[in-house]
């Protein structure tokens, strides 16, 4: 209605709307950026359909045919959804208050020297492929920590989590979370970094004005003002997390089983490594069943993204953007 | 609650560069102090000396003495975070933490250092800060509310509030009207007015009006060039430096002969 009288009052002309200039630059920009918006929308609509169309075979199949015959389809990927998402919240847990400590080291603690150098090797350390990761969580971290798990089974045995026998080769659920939380660490760190670096002076002013210590500005004036881009940065990380196939692929020798023990043989292995294992030698429906699970994976970090950006949105208005 | 602040042979730096030269000056308690000077003149660098906020910056410094009631910022094992406790401070643009509720935002300063209040004490505290503030009606319906949602002026008296909530003996105002319109900017002066009851008051201000209508003292500061120091000109009685000074580049200042 509003435009309705705008326009009557406004513009005399009988079509109204008044037309900017086309100019050939705007034209061309305008059109490469909308080209490169469809462009995702378009490669998103072709994953999603090529794992709908070759999930359904999976749903409506016998589950007899479907390998380990399970009760059913979902009787089959619920393990590997709990391992997945298990793992990967470890890894989170793990690596969240790190890369929160390290991040706040460079932004405000350390020398300007000594934090660009730290802030390289955090980089170098997202640059080691997760073969490589793979690699050494078998032959170093598994080894490594398998005292440590012993010592946890005799004296903290009595919390389920930690209940024994141990893992004679230390390759369980806990060790990939570890290896998972060293590959998401640089991300997340990267990230908070630049947020805790981006805090307006003008409020860290205010918190010493105020009398706060270092710790006490940090905590009235930093970390509110990174509370989205810590929470961008860990869902940024647990997506990597998800998803990451070879390390877990490597480390885990997996069973089909639904166990939130961390120290024993039997251990829930990831949608994404089980794909890896399992697909050089399906055949038939049980391609379809891994293109399934698939979906449940891509659903699954959907799922999360959605979350982070409804956590995020909330309370906006506390955000400081305003 | 309000002290006397005493000003001893201050030289204040940044790194090598030496901001400020030989600042001697007593502020009286319970007085509004303004300082008037040409930008880049050293006054809100002064300023900031007073409560140790000068520090924050890399490399910044200082050498001589601020007493306030006797006892030096600058001593040996005096804690900087101490000395902000006792000396508040509102700054040229309103910074309400924008994360913070208004009334989180009031007892921001409160909760520092793990301290524990009761709720009816921070219902107090808050109440009493805000109207303190002047602000206190116009807020009192919408606490939980974020501070940012404020005008610029409400958030400049919400800063205030802030400032006041800790009880300082001092309150430091660093241009605090500089971004504000000419209604919100009255509503601070009338609160500065105030204030003085129970605060000693000390304003950095650019606009010289503002200053003779505020002030008991004033303090002009100046330059001789860009790179050099600047340095304490005149302090004298507010009226005295606007009427009559008694050095020639005060009068050309507050005549607006020239800056």
């Amino acid at each position: 209605m509003a435009t309705a009288r705008m326009t009557a009052s406004a513009a005399p002309t009988p079509t109204g709307e008044i037309k900017a200039k086309k100019r050939l630059g705007d034209i061309l920009f305008s059109g490469s950026t909308v080209t490169a918006g469809w462009i995702i929308v378009v490669v998103l609509a072709a994953v999603a359909i090529f794992l709908i169309a070759q999930s359904i075979p999976a749903l409506i199949a016998d589950p007899a045919d479907i390998k380990g015959a399970p009760a059913s389809f979902w009787a089959y990927v619920g393990p590997l959804v709990f391992g997945t998402l298990w793992a990967a919240v470890i890894a989170l847990a793990i690596a969240l208050p790190i890369a929160i400590g390290i991040a706040l080291f460079i932004s405000h603690y350390a020398p300007r020297r000594l934090a660009q150098g730290l802030g390289y090797l955090i980089d170098l350390l997202a640059a080691v492929p997760s073969v490589v990761f793979g690699l050494w969580g078998i032959k170093v971290l598994a080894p490594f920590v398998r005292p440590g798990y012993e010592w946890l089974a005799t004296n903290l045995g009595w919390i389920p989590l930690f209940s024994g026998p141990v893992s004679g080769t230390g390759r369980t659920i806990l060790t990939v979370a570890i290896v998972l939380a060293v590959m998401i660490l640089p991300i997340i760190t990267a990230l908070c970094r630049e947020v805790f670096l981006q805090t307006p002076r003008l409020h860290e002013e205010a918190a010493l004005a105020l009398g706060a210590t270092r710790w006490e500005m940090i905590r009235t004036a930093v970390l509110p003002f990174g509370r989205p881009g810590i929470i961008s940065a860990s869902m940024l990380g647990l997506g990597r997390a998800l998803g990451e196939t070879m390390a877990v692929a490597m480390v885990l020798s997996p069973a089909a089983v639904i166990s939130f023990v961390l120290l024993q043989s039997q251990n829930p292995t990831t949608i994404a490594a089980n794909i890896a294992l399992n697909f050089p030698e399906a055949a038939g429906v049980n391609v379809n069943v891994l293109i399934a699970t698939g979906l449940v994976l891509f659903v699954i970090t959907f799922a999360v993204n959605a979350l982070a950006r409804y956590a995020i949105n909330r309370r906006k208005a506390f955000s400081g953007a305003n | 609650m309000s002290k006397r602040i005493e000003v001893n042979n201050l030289n204040v730096y940044y790194d090598k560069f030496r901001a400020v030269e030989d600042v001697n000056l007593t502020i009286e308690p319970r007085t509004v102090t303004a300082f008037i000077g040409p930008s880049g003149c050293g006054k809100s660098t002064f300023l900031r000396t007073l409560n140790r906020m000068h520090e924050v910056i890399p490399k910044a410094r200082v050498e001589g003495e601020v007493l306030i009631d006797g006892n030096n910022l600058y001593g040996p094992g005096v804690d900087p975070v101490l000395v902000r406790r006792q000396v508040g401070m509102v700054f040229q643009r309103p910074n309400p933490f924008p994360t913070m509720s208004i009334r989180d935002n009031v007892l921001a300063g409160v909760k520092l250092n793990n301290k524990r209040i009761s709720k009816t004490d921070a219902d107090d505290l808050v109440e009493k800060s805000l109207r303190g503030a002047n602000l206190w009606n116009e807020v009192k319906d919408r606490l939980n509310l974020p501070g940012s949602g404020l005008s610029g002026g409400q958030q400049q008296r919400l800063c205030i509030a802030r400032a006041i909530a800790v009880s300082p003996d001092v309150v430091l105002m660093d241009e605090p009207c500089s971004a504000l319109d000419p209604i919100s900017t009255l509503a601070i002066e009338d609160l500065i007015e105030e204030l003085k009851q129970e605060y000693t008051i000390v304003i950095v201000t650019h606009n010289m009006q503002q200053a003779s209508r505020v002030s008991d003292k004033t303090a002009f500061f100046n330059i001789a060039g860009t790179g050099k120091p600047g340095k304490l000109i005149e302090y004298n009685d507010t009226a005295t430096i606007f009427s009559k000074p008694t050095i020639q580049a005060t009068e050309d200042y507050v005549s607006g002969r020239f800056g």
